[in-house]
């Protein structure tokens, strides 16, 4: 296991440098600069301020720069936000997204689960086309209508819910955001838990199981949904991406102060180094994830040895 | 948005089911997916939509770009316009289905692309096996821990709103899944004797690869292939939301929607038709994804 | 606040919620009279340091932290701030300010000296400042943010602790009102050398203005409080202001319907239908300085033809923009400075402003002719906007306008970055454009047609006549003969057309019923210092 782990670990590294790599040329391949804006600087001011953030370097210079303060964590500063620095901006606005992304996962993988067993143990009864409906019509809504349909029925309708806002984190003010977030993920993995449920139900070994006169609860809860859920842990690594890409969406239309918004906004923006940050903080993450999660299916899957 | 591998997991039960039986499979398999109400209607109605969206130019008396400035500007469905109009007074019906070619094309290209890499991508990697195998599966690995959505914003940002480029970056996105299916079923499929006895014949790899290989494992692609479009749609709805999306005077149903969605109160037509149209597509698909797998899966589920 | 409206309707959703990683604070409580004033400024600062923003969205909160030598009463008219009186010389180009007595928000006295200090390091290049060329007027000014200059040299001296003196390069009547604005602004001399790039960070932080910084979060709040040592503190009604920088219009709307927001500027324009038939109070337009146009690339061919300007822009049909397309309340454009700005009479119109739409295109289309486009050799260009959906539908409208001409107008969208670097470059043929004025002048917008005025003029309009007329107003000390010139000046640009105007812009606000004090005014500059709320 250690040495499964210590492998993996090390094969982050190059992946990382990878991303770094790609997106800081992309991203400087991109038109425009930083300091373009509707009013033209004069170009001596325009100089003055490349020369500030070292952007008259030459390129390469420039990327090994880059490399070399991110070893120290230093992501450099803001372009656009000038009293903060990246590494500020990151780590103030992750909470905020963390919490916002882990409980729409937590949600969307109890309510799915739930949802996709269900549908699987009542197979082809009107309970099933009920939730597979439902399902669809969830993957089939995009969340940038759902979520403005929400905040207008919860938020201007009926009052119950702040429209948008984090009002310093309380928890009213996080329920549509990660109801929104949560929503086609619920609906993916519904319909994971239903597909694999139903090979699992039919399996061998459960038709054993209930031979042996085993308590139908105990068949199901034991055997079947341990079963079902190796699909739903795979899935984890993707839908955490999707949720990560999710929120840049659900952040800008709920008013959340994570990082996802830095994203766009900074590709908009030209900002560089936030596009970096975010980009290198993600990767970290998603990456770390999947080694999480492959070590949980490795529990899950007794077939399946880390090797 | 993009969920990659969400669909992979549907494919399960096909993994197992490689059999050779010839023209007799896909015969059978034809008459299963007719019996199948869910799919045939499906098809239908994907066939109705891809109808329109070719014959749009015929379908309206208003071009794609026509103002019409006696109309509210956005006003509600009429005799006049039947979808009502946009915040241009421009026709919604219309617009609509030229949304539709550009949907659907962005989907069915995209998908495309992703075909064409991941098949040929996984068909090596399963063929070769061992290291080849190990270090092309260990690439897919990374790609897949990878924010790739990012980098499709970044794509767009760096050479604006062109359309071809979207295809090709969602199918690039979307390739990873296509070659991890395509490689185990290549596995399974280089075993057989007529894979062993043309290389005893001594036919390139290449050809064995092309004319042997990929001809066997069309079942599981195919299959992914319609689950993969819907995505691909959705997910150039959510590059239009970010105001990423193709140029104007042409439209998507992204474009739309994300237009729409901002005035689902006041013009509720600007959401609504577009929305419906990109709802039954995905469905439609999905239906059809779902009784092809079931048609060329020979178990009785 | 409904926080118990919002209690009742929650428990169902609870249970969905799982209370899984919750961090359970409550609803703040509305028992305590605190007023607080809820806004939201369509964006984000890009900073809390005066000289380092260049938006009107930053001057909502850095302009109620910083009192410039002069400031802004409710009608956004320049009265006196930091200074309590000021001298003018005969010529008109020395001003002597007398500072008030008044302190920085930790007690140390504001000084003459402080001043001195801040206007040379918004104008030091080494301070990369992107907004400093906004104080070239005054002597030394240029030469110092360009480097020909030391710091020294720039003509803003503290004579004593309360004495300032400043020397202008030309008399300026819009120096006062230039003073209002946020490059103006003091900044605390002894906490910037003590902190540096750092000083405005909440924690180090030092005003003289009538709030002070509380806390900010990025991207969601600004949050402001009375600065206890302000001067005037006791005319001050709000005791807290609280800025939500969301961008997202259609989410604000329905944040202020909700009551969570009080006052939203610049609103979505496309809901306006909705806003006049419900919330017709709190729906605020009124005219702004500020102009929405399409320069033309007039160095490249068609565009060169004066005859192919003036058809484009006859054909445009401004009203139809403003009333269907729009219907926000902006006016239609006939000039290149909006009407109603000061130091200027009426401003010169296009000589065909009186002619009616149709024998406009009638004249477009044989004006199109004459410089040999036909409808087998048809005249074909690219449109170029920055994206945003109001640029989008002007774009639309203006090509179906065209296409009556028979002028194939292709749209290409950028967005903002890659619009304005583009158009800096002169890479384009026909773009959008807008210029909102820095202050009360038409000096500010004339300039942008002026060929020295380098790639903010962004069709590279050059005309030797009009440049003349712009040198000769800068050297006028008489605001009258100075406002007869730049007339005649406009006339000029409005004969070669070199841009098409086409919509005065005006400011949209919601603002709630219980907002006192609210003054719409031509610059949109709302002081929350001057704003009581009634509950």
């Amino acid at each position: 296991m250690l040495s499964f782990l210590s492998k993996r670990f090390l094969s982050a590294i190059p992946t990382l440098l990878i991303v770094i790599t790609i997106s800081f040329f992309m991203m400087r391949a991109a038109p425009g600069g930083p300091f373009d804006k509707e009013r033209n600087l004069p170009p001596e001011i325009e100089a003055n301020i490349l020369r500030a953030y070292n952007l008259d370097k030459p390129l390469v210079e420039q990327y090994i720069d880059y490399v070399g303060n991110l070893l120290v964590l230093d992501f450099g500063p803001s372009y656009k936000f000038r009293d903060f620095t990246v590494t500020d901006l990151i780590f103030e606005g992750f909470p905020a997204s963390l919490q916002i992304g882990g409980m729409a996962i937590i949600l969307a993988v109890l309510i799915g689960v739930s949802l996709g067993a269900l549908a699987a143990l009542k197979q082809n009864s009107g309970t099933d086309y009920a939730v597979m409906g439902i399902a669809m019509t969830g993957i089939a809504i995009p969340n940038f209508v759902m979520a403005p349909f929400l905040t207008l029925v919860f938020g201007v309708y009926l009052s119950w819910l702040p429209v948008a806002g984090w009002g310093e984190g309380s928890f009213y003010n996080k329920v549509l955001p990660v109801i929104a977030l949560a929503l086609p993920q619920i609906a993916y993995i519904a319909r994971l838990t239903r597909g694999s449920m139903v090979e699992v139900l039919n399996s061998n070994y459960i038709r054993t199981a209930r031979a042996k006169g085993l308590k139908e609860k105990l068949v199901v809860n034991r055997h079947a949904l341990k079963g079902a859920l190796l699909p739903v842990v795979s899935y984890l690594g993707p839908a955490t991406a999707a949720v990560v890409t999710g929120s840049v969406v659900i952040e800008t239309i709920f008013d959340v102060p994570g990082i996802g918004r830095y994203f766009v906004n900074g590709a908009l923006n030209r900002d560089y180094p936030v596009v970096m940050g975010v980009v290198v903080f993600y990767a970290t993450l998603i990456i770390s994830l999947n080694l999480i999660v492959d070590v949980i299916y490795s529990f899950l899957d007794p077939k399946l040895k880390v090797s | 948005m993009i969920n990659i591998g969400a669909n992979a997991d549907r494919l399960a039960p096909l993994q197992a089911q490689t059999e050779i039986k010839g023209r007799s499979l896909w015969q059978d398999a034809r008459a299963r997916l007719l019996k199948n109400k869910a799919a045939v209607t499906a098809m239908i109605l994907l066939s109705i939509i891809t109808l329109m969206a070719i014959l749009a130019p015929y379908l309206s008396q208003w071009a794609l770009d026509d103002i019409d400035w006696e109309a509210d500007f956005p006003g509600a469905p009429n005799a006049a316009h039947w979808f009502g109009t946009d915040n241009n007074g421009r026709d919604m019906f219309v617009r609509t289905l030229y949304g539709a070619q550009i949907s659907l094309m962005v989907g069915i290209l995209a998908t495309s692309v992703s075909l064409v890499i991941g098949v040929t991508y996984g068909a090596v990697a399963g063929y070769f096996g061992g290291r080849v195998d190990n270090i092309m599966m260990r690439f897919v690995d990374i790609m897949y821990s990878l924010p790739f959505m990012f980098f499709v914003i970044l794509l767009m940002v760096i050479f604006g709103r062109n359309i071809f480029l979207i295809f090709i970056a969602l199918g690039a996105v979307e390739w990873l899944t296509m070659a991890r299916i395509v490689r185990g079923q290549t596995m399974a499929v280089k075993k057989k004797e007529f894979i062993e006895a043309a290389q005893a014949g001594g036919v390139s790899n290449r050809t064995i690869i092309f004319r042997h290989i990929i001809p066997n494992i069309l079942g599981p692609v195919i299959v992914y292939m319609t689950l993969t479009i819907p995505q691909v749609i959705l997910t150039e709805s959510f590059l239009s939301f970010l105001g990423l999306g193709v140029q104007e005077p042409l439209t998507s149903w992204g474009v739309l929607i994300s237009e729409g969605a901002k005035q689902m109160e006041t013009a509720s037509w600007m959401l609504i038709y577009p929305a419906a149209f990109l709802a039954v597509t995905l469905f439609c698909f999905n239906f059809i994804g779902d009784g092809l797998r079931d048609a060329l899966d020979p178990k009785d589920r | 606040m409904k926080a118990i409206n919002k209690l009742k309707g929650i428990s169902a959703l609870t249970a969905i919620a799982i209370g899984a990683s919750v961090s359970f604070s409550a609803m703040p409580s509305a028992a305590w009279a605190e007023k607080v004033l809820n806004i939201a400024p369509m964006g984000e600062p890009a900073s809390m340091d005066p000289h380092y923003v260049s938006g009107t969205w930053e001057n909502n909160i850095v302009g109620e932290m910083f009192l410039g030598l002069m400031t802004e009463d409710p009608k956004a008219e320049p009265i006196l701030g930091a200074a309590e009186s000021y001298n003018v010389s005969n010529d008109g180009r020395v001003y002597t300010f007398k500072i008030r007595d008044h302190k920085w928000s930790d007690g140390t006295p504001v000084t003459a000296a402080d001043f001195e200090f801040s206007f040379q390091r918004l104008l030091d290049p080494a301070s990369a400042t992107e907004y400093a060329y906004l104080m070239y007027i005054i002597k030394n000014g240029e030469e110092v943010n360009t480097g020909k200059a030391k710091p020294e040299e720039l003509a803003v001296k503290a004579i004593d602790d309360k004495t300032l003196e400043i020397t202008l390069n030309e008399p300026a009547p819009y120096f006062l009102a230039a003073l209002t604005h946020y490059t103006a602004y003091p900044v605390p001399k002894h906490v910037v050398e003590k902190h540096g790039k750092d000083w405005s960070k909440p924690d180090n932080i030092v005003v003289n203005g009538p709030y002070t910084l509380a806390s900010w979060v990025p991207n969601a709040t600004v949050k402001l409080v009375k600065n206890p040592e302000y001067f005037d503190k006791e005319s001050l009604d709000l005791d807290t202001l609280v800025f939500h920088t969301q961008e997202d219009r259609v989410a604000i709307q329905k944040r202020f319907r909700a009551g969570e927001i009080d006052v939203a500027r610049d609103f979505a324009s496309d809901q306006i239908g909705w806003l006049q038939e419900n919330l017709p109070a709190e729906t605020k337009i009124a005219p702004y300085l500020g102009i929405y146009y399409y320069p033309m690339n007039t160095q490249i061919e068609p565009f060169n033809d004066i005859r192919v300007r003036k058809a484009l822009s006859m054909a445009i049909n401004r009203e139809a923009i403003v009333n269907k397309v729009l219907k926000t309340g902006e006016i239609a454009a006939y000039s290149f400075v909006p009407p109603g700005i000061g130091n200027y009479d009426e401003p010169s119109y296009v000589s065909w402003k009186g002619m009616s739409y149709k024998e406009r295109l009638d004249k477009a289309k044989e004006l199109l002719a004459e410089a040999g486009f036909t409808k087998d050799n048809p005249l074909k260009f690219t449109l170029r906007y920055n994206t945003s959906e109001n640029h989008k539908r002007v774009a639309i409208a203006a090509a179906g306008m065209w296409k009556q001409i028979g002028v194939e107008a292709e749209l290409f969208n950028a967005e903002v970055k890659v619009h304005y670097a583009d158009l800096k470059q002169a890479d384009f043929q026909i773009a959008r454009a807008a210029w909102i004025g820095d202050y009360n002048d038409p000096q500010n917008f004339l300039s942008l047609l002026e060929k020295r005025t380098g790639a903010n003029n962004y069709g590279r309009y050059d005309n030797d006549k009009f440049n003349q007329l712009m040198m000769d107003a800068e050297k006028e000390g008489d605001i009258k003969k100075r406002a007869e010139i730049m007339a005649k000046a406009e006339a000029i640009a409005m004969e070669d057309q070199p841009i098409i105007p086409i919509y005065y812009y005006v400011s949209k606000n919601l603002v709630s019923q219980k907002v006192d004090g609210w003054v719409d005014n031509a610059q949109d500059i709302h002081r929350w210092r001057y704003i009581s709320i009634k509950e």
